[in-house]
């Protein structure tokens, strides 16, 4: 075995892996038949696989490529030209961005509250919000771009605390995550991750007053699009989208 | 490939014939180089020239360059101190084992570095094998801090050290060596006497290309160590938070890693090495 050749192709191996690990993969183009791109906030990642199956059985044949991040990874992904049918955002001004690119007007498919997760069983005693300001606790969240980042900071601000964070995550799922996994002892993630970890944590309720009712807009970016929001909009999909926990946007106000 | 048949040498073969350049393997070359190339266009062409002096002297942007050099200048030193005698045991000592060894410290180098962070997240974490144990005995809690970034680039970074020092070890001349030893000099000695100096030039590449892939880790260090500014946020992760909010700030954070990478290649083929990896560097 050359001695050269090994180490070389190592090198480039690794700069390649380097580089893609932080990429996204390229979505597939969907212009026919009905398979189409779908991009969604994080926290719909357990929800949408499941109406994406649901469309796919309706539409015999076709595929829906999913693509789940930071809202705000996707929308900047969409503004510099992903071919993407729809796009499903955690907050209002991520959904903004895009407006240039979508085919009439967003609408609210469902809205979700805030919680804190805690590993489970709650070791570390937290009772609210104002407990995560204690300096000997590791919490994590987002940055103030990605909706989960920016509702935590709202919830912060509103409860008049001053929380040092330990890590801003990539997103809402990273933060569970890092819960989950107990290299960290809280997080301010959605109610419906709270449901989703299950067991895996535990979760301690933000009062009402202090809470936000996070909206999720859904658009599509063209008309491949316009029948997967209409399956969301619908009641199948709002069905699935309850299961998960979510609320429908009609029953909540 | 080539059409020529004069060219066709066969293995072993040191006849060279001096002849235009196929031009199929011309127009496929010339396609590789637009692909290396169009990416850092992309970059120059989008970048906000007029605004870049300002960008680059947010105050964020220069704790996350701060934290970036220091942080992968102790990555390459930490390659140097461990990485200097592992690689002299794989070269000179004949040990059972020593491909095995030589393939787990190789392993970073071909992970994902997103894999390779989640891994340290299971040994040096709060719960981690080691982590644990450290958290629990010693009160040290590694995730979100500053040794964790130092630790997640050691570890994608000392594999260059360590496989550019033993190449140069195993085609060094030992006979030098063992004539100082011979003549009654120590081990250590006759090493930094005799063989460091000779084998230099790898040494000075290794800890090169560890600080540049040091100062390039993203994937690890965000899963590992996290992303807090002034203590974990790099530069490469500031590029990444700064696509979402501020593309221009991300354009210009990013030429500056393209310079600094560039840069360094280039000094590694002018200056360091002549042939070798150099000719493939």
């Amino acid at each position: 075995m050359s001695r050269h050749i090994p180490l070389v192709l190592l090198a480039a191996l690794s700069l390649a892996l380097a580089a893609s690990a932080c990429g996204d993969d390229d979505p597939a183009k969907g212009d026919v038949s009905g398979d189409i791109t779908v991009f969604a906030a994080a926290s719909l990642s357990g929800a949408y696989e499941e109406i994406a199956a649901l469309y796919e059985r309706q539409h015999d044949g076709a595929s829906v490529e999913l693509n789940f991040a930071a809202s705000s990874e996707l929308a900047v992904q969409i503004t510099e030209g992903a071919d993407v049918d729809v796009f499903a955002s955690a907050d209002e001004p991520n959904m903004e961005k895009v407006v240039d690119e979508v085919e009439g007007e967003p609408s609210v498919f469902a809205t979700n509250t805030l919680t804190i997760l805690t590993e489970p069983g709650n070791p570390k005693s937290i009772e609210g919000v104002t407990d995560l300001a204690e300096r000997e606790l590791i919490v994590v969240s987002c940055g103030p771009d990605v909706p989960i980042g920016a509702y935590t900071r709202q919830v912060f601000e509103d409860a008049g605390v001053e929380v040092e964070l330990d890590s801003e995550e990539a997103d809402v799922t990273a933060v569970a995550n890092k819960v989950v996994l107990g290299e960290a002892d809280a997080g301010i993630v959605y109610a419906t991750d709270a449901v989703a970890a299950g067991d895996a944590a535990s979760s301690i309720a933000i009062p009402a007053d202090l809470n936000v009712v996070a909206e999720y807009p859904i658009a599509a970016l063209d008309g491949n699009g316009a029948p997967f929001r209409d399956l969301v909009l619908g009641d199948e999909g709002q069905a699935i989208l309850a299961e998960y926990g979510f609320t429908s946007p009609t029953s909540s106000s | 490939m080539s059409a020529q048949p004069a060219v066709r040498a066969g293995p072993g073969s040191r006849r060279r014939v001096r002849d235009r350049p196929p031009p199929v393997a011309v127009a496929m070359a010339v396609v590789a180089v637009a692909f290396f190339t169009l990416p850092f266009a992309g970059v120059l062409w989008r970048l906000p020239w007029s605004d870049a002096w300002s960008i680059l002297s947010d105050p964020e942007v220069l704790t996350a360059l701060r934290l970036s050099v220091m942080c992968s200048t102790v990555a390459a030193i930490a390659s140097l101190v461990f990485g200097l005698p592992l690689a002299w045991l794989l070269a000179t000592i004949d040990f059972p084992g020593r491909r095995v060894v030589r393939a787990l410290c190789a392993l970073s180098m071909v992970l994902p570095p997103v894999v390779g962070g989640v891994a340290l997240l299971f040994a040096l974490g709060r719960r981690g094998l080691l982590g644990g144990p450290l958290d629990d005995i010693f009160g040290i809690t590694l995730p979100y801090t500053t040794t964790a970034v130092i630790i997640a680039q050691t570890f994608v970074a000392m594999p260059f050290l360590v496989l550019t020092v033993e190449g140069a070890l195993r085609q060094h001349d030992h006979r030098d060596a063992e004539a100082a030893r011979t003549l009654g000099a120590s081990r250590w000695y006759a090493f930094s006497r005799v063989t460091l100096p000779a084998i230099r030039p790898a040494v000075v590449a290794g800890m090169v290309l560890a600080w540049a892939r040091a100062l390039g880790e993203f994937g690890a260090t965000i899963t590992f160590a996290g992303n807090s500014s002034g203590r974990t946020r790099t530069l490469p992760m500031k590029a990444y938070l700064s696509l979402q909010s501020d593309p221009p700030e991300a354009l210009v954070i990013s030429l500056v890693l393209i310079a600094v990478s560039f840069v360094v290649l280039i000094a590694l083929r002018e200056r360091w090495l002549g042939n070798g990896l150099g000719s493939a560097v």
